[in-house]
């Protein structure tokens, strides 16, 4: 297990599977298709993202630099809560950006019961170990705690 | 750091208004936290410009927001214009498309475009994505405090035209205007405005708008390029050409990255004030040069099944096009077809502008000349309009990097489009 901290942008604490994103993660385009088609999986559509494309995004710990493209990214996101197929947590190894932040902060301020977590700032280390299918603790303070497949029972 | 707000941000806040703009207000404060600003700042731009311009049934949860604003009379304070429809029955879809178009995806239209109205809708013409063109009449002056979204005109209104504006999402960018204030951050200070890189072009000819906007972007990110070496290419003027290059360039930055501002050497109103005192220590430099272009270009994948289908249609003009832009393409057109013995294109095309455009274009012997070689002239958004599974199985082309990255319209560059318009061949 290795333990990160970053910064707590919006509350809350969470167990999840993670899925990573090395690049900039396209909400739009990641979000679209999962959104318009009724997939409770939010598969990532993204062509361009080879990390994550065709992988599931709603209920993991997803991983990421940033988040990319579209303005109507926050909306997107905001969108994938309310639907409840939102991520179970946002992690950035970056400072967060403006469309990722105006998703989760909108979520957070006009939708009761969303539980969706978002630390940033938890640096390149992190997004240089964590690894899909390893397990997320998301806990108070900003501390993740990532555990290699099969050592959280 | 906690925001410093004036008494009538505060009373805002606290309720005096109602719960709904408290909540807006809410909402604005913690965007601000989040990325250290101490301060709001009044939005001084005459018109606001907005993203959410479809009424796309997933969208649901945006159109309930909407309706607790307008419930609350929290009108936007600006009027506004708002990106391209996602329909239009003059652009080819098949019978089923059509159904699938009005009646599943694009259901919520026409009860959107009312919420729109009442919100604070410029006209109903006021739908596109350039709403900076002459034509359209939406365009800051330099140092105007924005709440726009849409990344392309973002991106344009900060760079080109030098006001400031944040990267705002949707829904953000009509919470800025309800209330007539933004938080004090990131594109709006004159910190946040330097770059931090410094991109070298270094190619042998002028380089294609979408493709170097494409490779800075999705090496900058969101930071901010001081590019030299492109007014060799494009000059030193704010001309019609050069700000219909830039508005591509700028396009394919924000949307294969996150660039909210660039800077152009001896061309670009700050860079021009200020040339490379805007540039901070220590940027990071790239370098481009023509292998560098063809490398990325490469590195673009195809998600036709069959990559040697026949294109079944053309988009041009994502963003929309200028009208200096529809002239060129069809003098460009026009000696093409004749050179090669034709006189309609040879796959169903269709050029988007922003409707007041159009109305110009229409009245002028090109728009005749154009409509004669077969082309259909829209206002409609490319995107949306690829934005279900049936266009999706369609092979489509483009010359647009940002239709390339959010759909599965395969990209090649205006002068591989023209000769598949006017010489044939498989794609």
């Amino acid at each position: 297990m290795k333990t990160f901290k970053g910064r707590i942008v919006t509350p809350g604490t969470t167990t999840a599977e993670a899925v990573v994103s090395h690049g900039g993660l396209n909400t739009l385009a990641s979000f679209q298709k999962a959104l318009q088609f009724g997939d409770k999986k939010a598969t990532c559509g993204d062509q361009n993202n080879k990390d994550l494309f065709g992988k599931q995004m709603a209920g993991r710990a997803l991983c990421l630099p940033q988040t990319i493209g579209s303005t109507t990214g926050g909306l997107v996101l905001y969108c994938a809560c309310a639907m409840k197929r939102q991520p179970a947590c946002l992690l950035f190894s970056n400072p967060i950006d403006s469309l990722a932040a105006a998703g989760s902060i909108l979520a957070g301020v006009w939708l009761d019961d969303i539980n969706m977590p978002v630390v940033d700032n938890l640096g390149q280390e992190f997004l240089d170990y964590v690894k899909d299918g390893m397990t997320i603790k998301v806990l108070d303070k900003g501390v993740v705690e990532v555990y290699d497949k099969g050592e959280l029972k | 750091m906690a925001m410093k707000l004036t008494k009538e941000q505060k009373e805002i806040l606290d309720g005096k208004k109602g719960d709904t703009l408290a909540r807006v207000m809410k909402t604005l404060v913690m965007y601000g936290e989040t990325f250290g600003a101490t301060k709001m700042v009044k939005v001084t731009s005459k018109y606001n410009h907005l993203v959410t311009s479809f009424g796309l049934k997933a969208l649901g949860p945006v159109y309930d927001l909407m309706n607790k604003l307008l419930e609350a009379g929290a009108k936007s304070g600006q009027q506004f214009s708002v990106d391209p429809r996602p329909l239009d029955k003059n652009v080819p879809a098949n019978f089923l498309q059509k159904l699938i178009f009005k009646k599943f995806m694009y259901s919520k239209q026409d009860f959107y475009e009312k919420q729109l109205e009442a919100l604070g809708l410029m006209n109903k013409d006021a739908f596109t994505c350039t709403a900076y063109m002459d034509e359209v009449g939406n365009k800051p002056k330099q140092g105007d405090v924005l709440s726009w979204s849409e990344s392309s005109a973002v991106v344009y209104a900060n760079s080109v035209l030098g006001a400031r504006c944040n990267r705002n999402s949707g829904i953000m960018d009509l919470m800025g205007s309800v209330v007539g204030f933004v938080p004090y951050f990131g594109l709006l200070t004159d910190k946040g405005r330097k770059a931090t890189w410094i991109i070298k072009v270094k190619t042998t000819k002028k380089p294609e708008a979408q493709l170097l906007g494409s490779a800075i972007g999705m090496k900058v990110m969101e930071e901010v390029p001081y590019v030299v070496g492109l007014d060799k290419w494009l000059g030193k003027k704010l001309d019609d050409k050069t700000c219909s290059y830039l508005k591509n360039f700028g396009a394919a930055t924000a949307s294969n990255g996150a660039v909210g501002l660039y800077h152009i050497d001896k061309l670009t109103p700050e860079a021009k004030e200020l040339g490379k005192d805007l540039i901070c220590k220590n940027a990071k430099e790239y370098v481009i040069d023509d292998e560098e272009l063809e490398r990325v270009k490469k590195d673009y994948p195809v998600v036709w099944k069959n990559i040697n289908a026949k294109p079944k249609l053309c988009f041009v003009g994502c963003p929309h096009l200028s009208l200096q832009e529809l002239l060129d393409w069809t003098n460009k057109l026009e000696q093409n077809l004749k050179a090669n013995g034709r006189k309609k294109v040879l796959i169903p095309t269709v050029f988007t502008t922003p409707p007041a455009v159009l109305k110009v274009f229409e009245k002028l012997s090109e728009g005749q000349k154009l409509k004669s070689f077969g082309v259909i002239v829209s206002s409609i958004c490319p995107l949306m309009y690829m934005n279900n599974p049936l266009c999706g199985k369609m092979p489509v082309i483009t010359s647009s990097n940002k239709l390339r990255t959010y759909t599965t319209a395969r990209y090649y560059t205006d002068d591989e489009i023209l000769e598949k318009l006017t010489k044939g061949g498989k794609a």
